[in-house]
């Protein structure tokens, strides 16, 4: 599963446009799952799937269990298939209960679940999202996210992710692309990417009183309130040290790590990127 | 494929039989508008017998056979022109486009779904009431009946063929209302919705006759009336079958350019 970010007008939906062969690139080639898009989109549709976070594929009047028939004609999806399909997509999407409901009845949530298990009845390889999660409430993200994950474990299916909600990438995906006005800028793990970002991680001691900023070496004091002090330290270095450093030289009373945001070190990517450019 | 259109088809039928009160308002309106244009004819034809080369209960029939195809055969446009036009300007094409399916044959099925919803829903009832209410020709052998409905049938996929073309240049003026009012505009008066195009003088009659539009009411009318028949109906088929092949192909030469070299709007 990859992560696909990039700032607003970064060309993260004109990658998928071409990856779905709605647009053609003006330089280079590309290949999905060995077909040429732009080429043969027909062939290539029945080997992906596609979610547009802000678009839907369902039939809007009509019962939610009309757009998946409709699906199975569009596909040539067996009827046992299907059957199976669908059962799995009711279950773990939680549908029974929306099946018989016009689709402009549905909430956004429940509009959402609806389309991505319209994308996936014909056992797509690669699965397209882009930006699945807009819009939707904490509970409906969990349910969206659980369900992608196995669907990747399980079925083998590669996805790849766009998204303005960092938690999505570090819930689902290993693997990152951060792109910015069309050019990649980062591809690696998840974790890799708060080395280039030169993110650090926040010790926060509670000292017996209150004292001026501490001094060890490592570290250094970003804020102090009372007898509470945060030391940033390099998101690659063990706090293990740091800790016996502070406890020795100070009266600690208790203490807490804090991991580096990803936002922070993509905001912090793109504003470089911005004055660098 | 067959299948998958019909499905198409099929709920584009049951699209529009869920709002039945749009359904009753638009019978109420036909038939409403139906009696205005009747009583209008019947003082035209009293003051102006035969004109057009019809006597009074054919023109009364050319008025309700017009409010029997308004909605159908959508004379003054819309359909599923004012949707395709919209998810042209809002991005929503993009969905339609990584489809495994025929974007016009996809419409096409839709909107047939449509038309015959519309012509039951829609058609069957002021028909039937302008016929209660006045003396209007009616066919007297059911052949004339089924000619009548092929016609129909032939001008509706007329009326689609030139309802994608302005569907389409939204794909090129970014918002496809200004052409579509034009459009609208030339059915009302090409259709000959207002007044029978063989009521139109000269050479504006003949070219008014000669456009794709006279497919979609004048010449099913004429089948109904009996003006057509034998080679006469053969030649009026093949002039609504040849445009609607004609537009129907430059149709998919705008499609096939549209989506080549256009920007799907919206990220």
């Amino acid at each position: 599963m990859v992560g696909y970010i990039g700032p607003n007008g970064a060309g993260k939906s004109t990658t998928i446009k071409m990856l779905t062969g709605i647009l053609s690139p003006s330089h280079g080639t590309l290949r999905v799952a060995g077909i040429d898009p732009s080429r043969e989109r027909t062939r290539l549709a029945q080997h992906i799937g596609v979610v547009f976070g802000q678009r839907t594929t369902l039939w809007w009047d009509l019962p939610l269990i009309d757009s998946y028939q409709l699906m199975r004609r569009m596909y040539r999806i067996p009827d046992a298939r299907f059957r199976a399909n669908l059962d799995r997509c009711v279950e773990l999407l939680d549908l029974s209960a929306l099946l018989p409901v016009p689709v402009r009845q549905l909430s956004l949530g429940q509009r959402m679940r609806g389309d991505i298990a319209a994308a996936l009845l014909h056992d797509p390889a690669v699965l397209y999202l882009d930006e699945p999660t807009i819009g939707l409430d904490v509970v409906s993200k969990a349910k969206v996210r659980g369900f992608l994950r196995d669907l990747n474990a399980e079925a083998g299916t590669t996805v790849l992710l766009t998204t303005h909600d960092l938690q999505d990438i570090e819930h689902l995906c290993k693997r990152v692309m951060v792109i910015d006005h069309g050019r990649l800028m980062y591809d690696g793990e998840l974790a890799g990417l708060h080395e280039i970002g030169e993110s650090e991680r926040t010790l926060v001691v509670d000292l017996e009183e209150e004292l001026p900023p501490i001094a060890v070496d490592g570290a250094r004091v970003v804020r102090t309130e009372g007898p509470r002090q945060w030391l940033a330290f390099p998101a690659s270095a063990s706090a293990a040290p740091l800790v016996t450093a502070v406890a020795s030289a100070y009266p600690l009373v208790d203490l807490s790590v804090r991991e580096p945001d990803i936002e922070a070190v993509i905001a912090k990517m793109y504003a470089d990127r911005a004055t660098l450019g | 494929m067959v299948r998958l259109y019909a499905a198409v088809a099929a709920g584009g039928f049951r699209r529009y039989a869920t709002y039945r009160m749009a359904t009753a308002a638009g019978v109420f309106t036909n038939t409403v508008f139906g009696f205005v244009m009747a009583y209008t004819y019947s003082a035209l034809w009293d003051a102006r017998p035969r004109l057009g080369g019809y006597d009074q209960p054919q023109a009364l029939a050319y008025v309700w056979i017009g409010q029997a195809l308004f909605a159908a055969s959508a004379l003054f446009g819309g359909g599923f022109e004012d949707e395709l036009i919209a998810r042209i300007r809002t991005g929503d094409i993009a969905i339609d486009l990584y489809r495994p399916v025929d974007l016009q044959l996809w419409w096409l099925a839709g909107d047939v779904g449509r038309a015959l919803f519309q012509l039951i829903g829609r058609g069957v009832i002021p028909m039937a009431l302008g016929a209660l209410a006045f003396d209007i020709a009616l066919p007297g052998s059911p052949l004339t009946w089924l000619a009548f409905l092929l016609a129909v049938f032939l001008g509706f996929v007329v009326s689609f063929a030139v309802r994608y073309l302005v569907a389409l240049s939204a794909f090129w003026l970014m918002d496809g209302a200004g052409a579509a009012q034009v459009a609208s505009l030339s059915g009302m008066f090409f259709t000959g919705m207002l007044l029978p195009l063989n009521v139109f003088p000269g050479l504006l009659g003949e070219i008014a006759r000669a456009l794709p539009w006279s497919a979609l009411l004048q010449i099913p009318a004429d089948i109904y009336l009996g003006t057509h028949t034998g080679w006469g109906l053969v030649r009026a088929y093949a002039f609504q079958g040849g445009w609607a092949l004609a537009l129907l192909a430059v149709g998919r030469l705008l499609q096939m350019v549209a989506t080549r070299r256009v920007v799907v709007q919206g990220g």
